[in-house]
């Protein structure tokens, strides 16, 4: 339903943004335009993220205690809620990410060698 | 790890900060302020939906949700003021008459009885099922087996009578309740001065102690502090008073008498006045007490106490004889306290349940009505993408509201009236001292107004969740009002309402009915200018003192009682007999005499097995009984002053008894005999008519009269007629009493006419609340088609216009409304009868005297709500017929 300019851009899989954002945590603290910015940059621009779509997700980890929010100024002198990554957050990121590994090694052994 | 919750503004103001974030950054990369703006808010995506994703996030929503419905339903209600008062009104009385009859439930049947660990309380009954006696009272070494068995703490026997306080300023008739030693030990209960007695004293004659009521330390003793050192005489005898109960404690007695007994005496029911050994088959204790060992159930201690009954039968065979089947029953004592009454309070909440249920299915009438008015809100709401779910929830909002504010107003109502509704109570209720509206009651009300709310509520809900948009905008832009489907609701409801109003009028006419009958019972006397005064002659514990003990020792009191009251100003005849005698007198009967009551006796020349003895009632009188109550004789004489007890003992008995056992022979000359050791044969010498004076509900007790001056009695009453001012001569007959014997207490002055209202006072109150919910509920089923009716004729108003536009009589208009209405009826009526019919065999079983198969009361009944939905069609119809076409064509 949303844009379609880009050359096929990836959907983010459901549950994977909030991994995405607690790893962009983890250089410091971020507003929200930087996190959507910084996703879109790592993953070489593979990731088409509505930048709407971010806060429900940044909301939600703000509830679970992983991350936390403050009210400050970007480094082009504008005010804007900047997050960052809680030691209950740190925990999370650690357990997610091996757990995302060993799920991506599962599937990409399910899917085999040839296409690399 | 507790945080504020984020405000909508904060989180609006972060989305601001992103986009002006993107913004700046698209702008260094070359864009335009135009295309960078138009680029970040593509980015971003749907920032109202962003919006609302974060305001559903948010855990209230439920909660602002309702605060915003309620805010909405207040003001819908507070735009139609009229139908919020009606509304509000109709829920208001019905809640507050359920609440008010709840409360007469919680307290009487519901809540614990006032005592410590109240459940193991007991009553026991002993029975005989052989031979049809029930609850016969115990013999002292039942009581004695009982206390023995391990199965309870404790037993009391408890002997309710009066006594003749003296010692005091005037002498007075007390209530006296003699109890076993143990008796408060077993109820748990404290006095507000002093001690009990010593639960395991256990020795012969009186203990020499009693305890007294707060009230009669008050009113006879001035509140005396230092009442301990005092000492008062009952029937002459002296008693130490060693304590005083507290304000509001109340023995558990059975008849409002017992249960404001005045003095506890304490007594193990053997020695003087008793004989020392008391024979296992005499069973003299009226009823028995008993608090059950910690842990025991009912069911347990009715196992063991089956098995105790078992071995005694066994231990005495002449005792117990098998066809007679004595067993011993424990009940909880609750149950035996409430008696009766439930029957009339289940009765009752009943009859107002339905009356408040009419009234739900009015306001869902009216509620109804005003929905169809609203299809276009909905429509409009629902356009604007409203969930079903929601428009539901808001409807219900609406009803809640409306139900509580009801519920608010009504017990609002029930507080304002409280202490004029109580005094309408007979006040032989049980436990009528602890009616009060505390939380269970509001509880109640707050439980029953949510299920009227929903239950008027849900009809105007559905139909409006369901509504189709398209065709509900369409209809509205047609102008017509009400769908099909509503108006088969409406009926529907007016149905039911119509139903359940000829249920309830049915009911109060089948009482009414059964009431009527009893008030024009021949009475079989004549009360009218009749009065009774009391007194009563002491009994002291040694029989030697008694200056009465036989009826020739009480003889010259009786003439010397008779000459002086004879001569009192105003009095045209006197008589004398014992209690029993007056007339329907309520307080006899919650005594245990002794010396009245049941009279088993013998036929002459009829054997009779050991304890099916017949039995009548029998009272004491002099002569002048039968002309002053204007009983006639029948057959034979009337004793006169000269059949003393030097005389053979004569009687007087009634048609009833004649007939029972003498039934093809004269009953004058045949003779009878108590089933009593030693008593002497009485012959027969007259009969007279039946009266109804033991019941107005029965009319053929056979009834003995024996002659005051044989056998004597010490609760006296004396019967006057003339014109007389109950208050001046109660005053007059205590001087001349006194005069005789200053011991003697005079009370219980009444008009026998007063006794007789009184004994149906029960049911009269019955009568009235079920009448006034009968009337409640016609008024509101006739408001309610008188709703639906005229709702229909507006409805119609423009095709009414053009049928009169072509040609149609007014007539046939008003035929046509009419015969629609009048259907409704018809069906309700219907369907009304065959509960009622139901709900009549129901009532049969309740209360005495009804028919329930009644027909003339179920064809008027139902005759009079058709008439009434007639009347209430008729005013709408006529209205239907002064319509104008030409502006009923105009009207839209």
């Amino acid at each position: 339903m949303s844009t379609r300019e880009r050359e096929e851009p990836l959907e983010i899989l459901q549950g994977t943004l909030d991994l995405l954002i607690l790893r962009t945590l983890i250089f410091g603290p971020e507003h929200g335009q930087g996190i959507a910015r910084a996703i879109q940059q790592t993953s070489g621009d593979e990731f088409l993220v509505e930048h709407g779509a971010l806060y429900p997700a940044l909301q939600r980890l703000e509830e679970r205690g992983w991350i936390s929010a403050k009210w400050g100024t970007s480094s082009n002198n504008r005010k804007a809620r900047f997050y960052s990554l809680t030691a209950a957050g740190r925990k999370q990121l650690v357990k997610e990410t091996s757990k995302w590994k060993r799920l991506a090694a599962a599937i990409g052994r399910v899917l085999g060698p040839e296409e690399g | 790890m507790f945080r504020r919750k984020r405000s909508a503004d904060d989180f609006s103001a972060e989305i601001e900060a992103h986009l002006q974030l993107e913004i700046d950054r698209l702008q260094e990369q070359g864009l335009s302020y135009e295309q960078a703006r138009t680029a970040a808010y593509r980015a971003f995506g749907n920032t109202t939906r962003a919006r609302e994703r974060f305001y559903e996030s948010n855990r209230w929503i439920g909660w602002d949700n309702l605060c915003q419905d309620v805010r909405f339903a207040w003001r819908m209600l507070r735009k139609s003021a009229g139908f919020t008062a009606v509304a509000v009104l109709t829920i208001a009385l019905g809640i507050g008459a359920t609440t008010a009859i709840f409360s007469v439930v919680n307290a009487t049947l519901l809540r614990p009885l006032p005592y410590p660990n109240p459940e193991q309380l007991v009553e026991i009954e002993d029975d005989l099922p052989g031979i049809g006696s029930y609850d016969i009272g115990l013999s002292q070494p039942e009581w004695q087996d009982l206390q023995h068995s391990g199965i309870f703490q404790y037993v009391s026997p408890a002997w309710f009578d009066e006594n003749n306080l003296t010692g005091v300023s005037q002498p007075a008739r007390v209530s006296l309740l003699i109890v076993a030693p143990n008796y408060f030990a077993l109820l748990g209960v404290k006095p507000q001065l002093g001690r009990i007695f010593d639960p395991n004293n256990y020795s012969p004659g009186f203990v020499g102690e009693v305890l007294i009521s707060d009230g009669l330390w008050k009113r006879s003793f001035g509140s005396d502090p230092h009442i301990l050192d005092k000492t008062l005489r009952l029937d002459t005898d002296l008693y130490h008073i060693v304590g005083v109960m507290p304000p509001g404690f109340h023995a558990p007695g059975r008849s409002p008498a017992e249960r404001n007994t005045e003095v506890w005496a304490a007594y193990s029911f053997f020695g003087p006045p008793m004989s020392a050994q008391q024979p296992r088959s005499q069973r003299f204790l009226p009823e028995a007490i008993a608090r059950l060992k910690p842990g025991l159930t009912l069911v347990q201690a009715q196992q063991h106490l089956d098995a105790l009954v078992a071995s005694l039968r066994q231990q005495y065979p002449a005792d117990y004889p098998a066809q007679a089947g004595w067993r011993v029953r424990l009940l909880p004592l609750k149950e035996t306290l409430v008696g009766n009454v439930r029957q009339s309070l289940i009765l009752l909440l009943g009859a107002v349940a339905v009356v408040l249920l009419i009234g739900c299915v009015n306001i869902a009438n009216l509620l109804l009505a005003r929905a169809s008015a609203r299809e276009r809100e909905v429509a409009i709401r629902q356009a604007l993408g409203a969930a079903r779910a929601r428009l539901i929830r808001q409807f219900m909002t609406e009803s809640l509201l409306l139900s509580l504010l009801g519920g608010m107003v009504g017990i609002g109502l029930l507080l304002a009236t409280k202490d004029a509704l109580l005094r309408l109570v007979p006040s032989n209720l049980p436990q009528l001292n602890r009616v009060s509206i505390d939380w269970s009651v509001l509880l109640f009300a707050l439980g029953a107004s949510l299920i009227c709310g929903m239950i008027f509520g849900l009809a105007p809900a559905l139909p409006a969740g369901r509504l189709d948009v398209t065709s509900g905008l369409k209809e509205v832009a047609r102008g017509a009002t009400g769908s099909g489907k509503q108006a088969r609701t409406r009926r529907a409801l007016v149905i039911t309402e119509l139903g359940l109003s000829l249920v309830l009028m049915i009911a109060a006419c089948l009482l009414l009915r059964s009431f009527w009958d009893l008030l024009n019972a021949p009475l079989g006397f004549n009360p009218a200018s009749a009065m009774t005064i009391r007194t009563r002659l002491p009994y002291p514990n040694d029989p030697k003192l008694d200056r009465y003990a036989t009826a020739a020792q009480e003889a010259p009191f009786l003439h010397e009682l008779l000459r002086r009251t004879r001569a009192l100003p105003g009095v045209e005849e006197v008589a004398l007999g014992d209690s029993g005698a007056i007339p329907l007198d309520q307080s006899q009967k919650e005594l245990n005499l002794l010396a009245q009551g049941h009279y088993f006796f013998q036929l002459e020349g009829r054997e009779i097995q050991r304890d099916q003895a017949p039995w009548a009632e029998r009272v004491m009188v002099t002569p002048e009984y039968f002309h002053l109550l204007r009983i006639p004789l029948l057959r034979g004489r009337l004793f006169d002053e000269f059949d003393d007890d030097k005389k053979p003992s004569v009687a007087v008995i009634d048609e009833a008894f004649a007939r029972t056992f003498w039934p093809n022979e004269n009953a004058i000359g045949k003779r009878f005999r108590s089933t009593r050791a030693e008593s002497p044969w009485v012959t027969v010498i007259g009969v007279v008519a039946n009266t109804r004076t033991d019941s107005l509900a029965e009319s053929a007790v056979p009834q003995i009269y024996s002659s005051l001056y044989q056998t004597g009695t010490h609760h006296l009453a004396i019967f006057l007629r003339g014109k007389l001012d109950p208050a001046v001569i109660s005053r007059q007959v205590r001087q001349q009493v006194q005069s005789i014997d200053p011991r003697l207490p005079v009370f219980g002055a009444q008009k026998i006419e007063d006794a007789v209202t009184a004994s149906v006072a029960e049911r009269r109150f019955s009568l009235q609340m079920v009448g006034l919910f009968a009337f409640a509920a016609l008024v509101l089923a006739a408001i309610g088609i008188y709703g639906v009716i005229s709702y229909m004729v507006g409805a119609r108003t423009r095709e009414i216009g053009i049928r009169l536009a072509l040609g149609a009589s007014r007539a046939t208009i008003l035929q046509m409304v009419l015969r629609q209405g009048l259907s409704l009826a018809a069906i309700g009526a219907a369907a009304g009868l065959v509960a009622a019919l139901v709900v009549a065999q129901l009532m049969s079983r309740l209360v005495y005297g009804i028919r329930p198969t009644d027909l003339a009361t179920f064809a008027g009944v139902a005759a009079l709500l058709i008439a009434v939905a007639a009347l209430a069609c008729y005013l709408p119809a006529r209205r239907a017929v002064k319509v104008d076409p030409t502006v009923a064509l105009r009207c839209d």
